[in-house]
């Protein structure tokens, strides 16, 4: 049997990429929380920020360890699905990811060792420190492969001889021009992730009547960081679209199925587009609100799909339905984190048990929006991998159809297991809360009445 | 210049190569002699002894790989299709033995995850030896890129180097635990540093002598005058520290022995780069045919210089911090 070994390497590729930026999505943010905890920690002396800042860490050691183990896996992929495209993009891409590895990757690697094993052999300093490292690198390795995808988005910097690109100046090509809204974009998803997630356990606890105090600090912690960065991110969004429709219209045009570019645009809140006639059917849409989102004017026009044939076109209903996905739950977010900010407002945060209910449920939200967004961003840029300058078709490496479907199953499989392990165990260490051993006692009921008795305990302690 | 950017390059990739080999080899030799252990408190106390230092033993295959793609895109984009099966498996084998860290301890039941430890450090192992041989055999190019099939690389002298890599990280990993464990699992560890330290000076023959009946560069390179002046010393200080590790570990001597076995693995590394130097990809490519611009090579060497010094002082820091033996019945948190 024959494969056509294109669409074979894009999914596997969109597989293992999807599937590894769910950990730096959280891991980016959880750092962040680790190291703030631990610092309120340092200046109050509370024990409860060191109980939080150890509890957070044991469900980071999980995540971050499938984030590694799969990222390991992209640095090869370049070569072992793409290499024509490392062949003419390694002059420029090879140092931004060689500088990720060097000034990002060996930090969190390294300083992870103290964070994870290091708390009775360091002082509280250090190790606070430690938790800021890995923050930093973090944010760090996020910068640089940030920086790299957007060059093949909008690449600057270079010239081409024989499809070769040649660097001609390094500040263009890493501060190319839709990096820092794209970089910011990302950064701060990462964030509200992690918010939502922090969040939800908070709830999960006020909820089922443990750990009070924790769920109570680690719902306004989330709140209040949600209530800012969950709106912000409409802005900085809005930034980004108005830069993309600047350097890749007609990305934009598929995000919003606009066809015709003589016409001001209506926001379509469903449509099925069709992309053999060029036309949407079952629309319901906001007349001349797409036009006002992007050109800030109600009249405004910009470019249809079809101003260009449909081989240049990206795949329209991917693109479409994946950036309404992201959309919807942005706007469920900023709903939910005013709401929650109100409600603290008002005083009634804790007591509101539908709100803690909803919010419970919501630890997922930021994960879907990410990948939605990326797919968004990558299906957006083809039929090109580098924008205007290689096109995907072209990228491959010289291996059979066949065998990238032969490996392609095996990442599904192991990457199956590995995930719904995962899910798993960070869903059983939340289950024991901040007070839980690291290693379970037997008996699940022993378990439970023993850890109901000690929050008794504490509760009890703490109102006298 | 520019004729001296590829040599410095491949001097730097070939350090970072070396560096993986010698740091992550002893904590996948960990994973190799799992099986031989009698107790789940022994194997906590083996993953204690490299738990810390893992993630980042494991980064130098990262910067190996990031490496290449830098300053050699082209060999970068031969070398990966040619081993797409072996890099693929070997990635994934990394998957499992990385998770089995973490997942171990917060499961219930450890068995499987130390199954997957143990396949997870073998096939990894495994793998890169495969790699390494097919690599010395040749691989076939045409237009600058791969002009072979999926299984090229699938030889009994790919499989002998395949086996060699496990027993030479079976051999790093008992000398470590000699080291840095007490009890029971140190003294093991003893007798299995003497069964490996044997496996591998056989295989490490039987490399050596196949190699230059196979490849008559390889031939002419160490037996031509006026080479075999210069280089029979290499063949000679590696049979001195075979038999120095050979009477240290029967002395029972905790640090010499894990020093001998890295002094070996480097020796024989030294070895092919004399086979192979300055094929990058043999029999075709040089470290010149497949470099970088030299502006991407320059940019990436400043940063190189000034991080790399800063990566070596904190890593050493790390290992400085969890200096120390890990005794019996100490767990993995």
């Amino acid at each position: 049997m024959d494969f056509d070994p294109v669409p074979l390497g894009r999914l596997q590729f969109a597989f293992t990429i999807i599937f590894h930026i769910i950990f730096p999505s959280f891991t980016i943010g959880l750092s962040a929380y680790i190291a703030t905890l631990g610092a309120i920690w340092l200046r109050t002396g509370n024990d409860r920020y060191e109980q939080l800042m150890r509890f957070w860490t044991k469900i980071f050691a999980v995540s971050f360890g499938m984030g590694v183990v799969s990222g390991i896996v992209l640095s090869y992929q370049f070569g072992t699905n793409w290499s024509r495209f490392s062949v003419a993009t390694g002059n420029v891409l090879g140092p931004l990811l060689g500088y990720e590895v060097l000034s990002a990757f060996f930090l969190e690697a390294t300083f992870l060792g103290v964070l994870l094993f290091g708390f009775s052999r360091v002082p509280p300093w250090l190790y606070v420190l430690s938790a800021v490292v890995v923050a930093i690198g973090t944010a760090i390795s996020a910068f640089w492969i940030l920086s790299a995808n957007s060059w093949m988005q909008t690449p600057t910097g270079f010239e081409l001889k024989d499809g070769i690109a040649y660097p001609t100046d390094w500040i263009a090509i890493i501060f190319n021009p839709s990096f820092p809204y794209r970089f910011a974009h990302m950064l701060n998803a990462a964030y509200l992730t992690t918010g939502f997630v922090v969040l939800a356990v908070g709830a999960r606890y006020l909820i089922a009547g443990r750990h009070i105090e924790e769920g109570c600090t680690m719902l306004r912690m989330a709140i209040g960081l949600t209530a800012i960065l969950a709106p912000l991110q409409l802005v900085i969004g809005d930034q980004h679209g108005l830069n993309t429709l600047l350097h890749q219209p007609i990305k934009i045009a598929a995000m919003e199925a606009h066809w015709d570019g003589s016409k001001p645009a209506d926001f379509h809140i469903f449509a099925w587009p069709d992309e053999h006639a060029g036309v949407n059917h079952f629309e319901i849409s906001i007349p001349k609100a797409g036009s006002l989102i992007l050109t800030h004017h109600m009249n405004g026009l910009f470019p249809g799909l079809n101003s260009v044939p449909a081989s240049e076109r990206p795949p329209v209903k991917i693109v479409f339905f994946s950036f309404r996905i992201m959309l919807a739950i942005g706007f469920f977010m900023i709903a939910a984190a005013l709401l929650g900010a109100f409600l603290w407002w008002r005083g009634s945060l804790f007591e509101t048990r539908w709100y803690l209910r909803v919010m419970a449920q919501c630890w997922w939200l930021g994960f879907v929006a990410v990948i939605a967004g990326w797919v968004v961003t990558e299906s957006g840029r083809q039929p090109w991998i580098v924008y205007n300058m290689m096109r995907t078709a072209d990228a491959t490496s010289p291996v059979p159809g066949a065998t990238i479907a032969g490996t392609l199953a095996l990442f599904v499989l192991a990457y199956g297991v590995v995930f719904w392990f995962g899910i798993y165990y960070i869903n059983r260490l939340i289950a024991q809360g901040p007070h839980g051993p690291a290693v379970e006692e037997t008996g699940h009921f022993l378990r439970s009445s023993i850890s109901a008795a000690r929050d008794a305990g504490r509760e009890a302690l703490q109102k006298r | 210049m520019e004729w001296y950017l590829p040599p410095i390059w491949a001097g730097v990739i070939g350090t970072a190569v070396a560096m993986y080999v010698v740091l992550d080899g002893f904590d996948l030799g960990i994973g190799i002699l799992f099986p031989f252990t009698r107790s789940e408190g022994e194997r906590d106390q083996m993953m204690r002894s490299i738990a810390p230092f893992w993630d980042g033993n494991e980064t130098w295959l990262v910067l190996g790989g990031a490496g290449l793609f830098v300053a050699f895109p082209r060999a970068y984009a031969v070398v990966m299709p040619a081993f797409y099966l072996p890099v693929i498996v070997m990635l994934l084998a990394l998957v499992f033995r990385g998770i089995a860290f973490e997942f171990r301890t917060v499961s219930r039941s450890k068995k499987w995850w130390n199954v997957a430890f143990t396949i997870g450090s073998t096939l990894a192992g495994f793998a890169q030896g495969l790699i390494l041989g097919g690599l010395i055999q040749g691989i076939p190019v045409r237009n600058g890129g791969y002009a072979g099939g999926s299984f090229h690389w699938a030889t009994p002298f790919a499989l002998l180097c395949g086996l060699a890599l496990v027993a030479g990280y079976g051999l790093l990993g008992a000398t470590w635990l000699a080291m840095k464990t007490e009890g029971p699992v140190a003294e093991r560890a003893r007798g299995q540093s003497k069964l490996f330290l044997l496996a591998v000076l056989a295989f490490m023959a039987a490399v050596s002598l196949w190699t230059p009946l196979m490849e008559e560069r390889i031939a002419a390179r160490w037996f031509s005058a006026p080479n075999f002046y210069f280089l029979w010393p290499v063949p000679l200080v590696t049979a001195m520290v075979a038999y120095a590790a050979w009477r240290w570990i029967g002395q029972r001597r905790e640090v010499p022995p894990f020093l001998a076995a890295i002094a070996l693995f480097l020796l024989g590394y030294l070895g092919l780069v004399i086979s192979n130097f300055p094929y990058l990809v043999p029999p075709s490519l040089t470290v010149w045919d497949t470099a970088a611009a030299p502006a991407s090579q320059i940019f990436m060497l400043l940063g190189t210089l000034l991080l790399l010094p800063i990566i070596l002082g904190y890593v050493t820091f790390i290992y400085w911090l969890f200096r120390g033996k890990v005794r019996e019945g100490e767990s993995y948190h």
